[in-house]
């Protein structure tokens, strides 16, 4: 019997929704770790009731948390964050240097191939692995150290690396995204890394080949193509068919460019999915319509979902890590907003039905595909 | 034995309903409880103060016998009181934010 279960991290908690193949009966588990901030919760590809939750406060700092049985029992792991050697500066909104300092874990992406391997991405911008199960977390700082980090400065949230994706053909290749730096790629398992920001062009930075200074929102690849990358930039939908050595624009024909989330179709590497929102000063859909888009095209031309959305007083937000899709025959899209709603399609975006519709405000959206 | 009173999610985390007591050498200070707190219970490690640095994380605060003992040394002794048990040491989440 096939399933579904969906990780959604809110402003107040871990939910757990779970259905069977049809995706219409759905059970809510939560709040788990109630009244934390949960960014992010992902389980292994290889041991699917391997589950890493990053738990984090203001007050009380960062909490890591993993189970071994789906979500129904939690352990706290190692919480300890230290860049290697003496971190140096980044620099702040103004321009002054800023000590680089450990804020919380924003993503956390497991190993494809070994459950005790996790990358977690944190602010300010790193990316750090653990090889002991959460234990123990080490810096991969051939990244932070890569020459251009004193110059990367934080967007808005902060100065967060959010995106990491691993190639599933090439263990050694690994893309990751900072706002706002951009997105950088490494050859060799994350020992050093290159900036793959050419293409992009941001409102705001002089020089148009700048290599660092882009925010990047969302990076998404389908497993089939790794070479093939879509992003959400803070404007322009962009596209790279060499992973990440240039990028094209393929917003074309949707309402506004700005969004967060981007994802892929399961079983359709040119099928991508944004969810526009109205201005970089407006962070909710154009005219209060909760529309998803779709391009069957890899990109330019797009067309609005909205049965079962919300298409009018709408004013939601969809945050990057809000998105995610199933692998079930027919490909099920999931995202969740900042008014607390999850919606979910079982036919990849023809027709939407919210989960739940009344959570804190939702932070991540994972799904697994159970069979 | 110390009495140390934690915020309801550090109690959370850490498994427990009410206050906590632990056995701590003299002299009794600051340090010292925590030192005892985290061996006690690890899943707070990280949480009250800095891993490295062992600083207190800006929004708590340490309160025993009303005073607010947040800026005193961390290895300064505590008052009599607390050393007693008579009086718990106070572990609190700061008021702020909404």
């Amino acid at each position: 019997m096939s399933g579904v279960r969906v990780l959604v991290g809110t402003r107040k908690g871990a939910f757990i929704l779970t259905a069977d193949g049809a995706r219409r009966d759905w059970r809510v588990s939560g709040p788990h770790f109630a009244g934390w901030e949960i960014y992010h919760m992902k389980a292994s590809p290889v041991a699917p009731n391997r589950i890493y939750a990053s738990q984090s406060s203001s007050w009380f700092g960062q909490v890591m948390q993993r189970s071994d049985d789906g979500g129904a029992t939690w352990e706290t792991v190692g919480n300890q964050f230290v860049y290697d050697g003496v971190p140096g500066t980044h620099q702040w909104y103004d321009g002054t240097p800023h000590p680089w300092a450990f804020a919380r874990v924003w993503h956390l992406e497991p190993s494809l191939s070994d459950p005790d391997t996790v990358y977690a991405g944190v602010e300010d911008a790193a990316l750090f692995r653990t090889r002991d199960g959460g234990q123990t977390w080490q810096e991969l700082s051939g990244l932070r150290q890569h020459g251009s980090g004193p110059h990367w400065q934080p967007g808005a949230g902060g100065m967060c690396l959010h995106t990491i994706l691993l190639d599933p053909s090439n263990p050694q290749r690994i893309f990751i995204a900072i706002s706002a730096a951009g997105a950088f790629r490494s050859d060799d398992g994350g020992g050093s890394w290159k900036p793959i920001n050419r293409g992009l062009h941001s409102e705001g930075i002089p020089d148009g080949d700048a290599e660092v200074g882009h925010c990047v929102h969302r990076i998404a690849m389908h497993r089939s193509r790794p070479d093939v990358l879509f992003m959400q930039k803070h404007w322009d939908v962009m596209r790279s068919d060499n992973g990440g050595d240039t990028w094209r624009e393929v917003s074309g024909n949707l309402p506004t460019d700005f969004g967060y989330p981007i994802d892929v179709h399961a079983h359709e590497p040119e099928t991508v999915y944004v969810v526009p929102i109205t201005s970089d000063s407006l962070h909710y859909p154009p005219d209060g319509q909760l529309r998803v888009f779709r391009s069957r095209s890899g990109g330019n031309e797009w067309e609005a979902l909205t049965n079962g959305l919300p298409q009018r007083d709408c004013y939601v937000n969809v945050l990057r890590d809000a998105m995610a899709v199933d692998e079930l025959d027919q490909c099920g899209i999931y995202f969740g907003t900042t008014g607390g709603q999850v919606y979910a399609s079982a036919d990849a975006g023809d027709h939407w039905a919210p989960i739940v519709s009344h959570l804190p405000p939702v932070l991540s959206v994972e799904v697994q595909t159970l069979r | 034995m110390i009495r140390v009173g934690l915020p309801a999610h550090l109690r959370k985390l850490a498994g427990v309903e009410r206050e906590v007591e632990l056995e701590v050498a003299a002299p009794v200070t600051a340090a010292a409880i925590l030192d005892a707190l985290e061996a006690r219970f690890p899943s707070l490690r990280g949480t009250i103060r800095d891993h490295v640095t062992r600083r207190r994380r800006p929004f708590v605060r340490f309160f025993a016998c009303n005073e607010d003992l947040s800026h005193e040394p961390d290895d300064a002794p505590l008052p009599d009181a607390v050393a007693r048990g008579a009086e718990p040491f106070l572990i609190v989440g700061a008021m702020a934010g909404g």
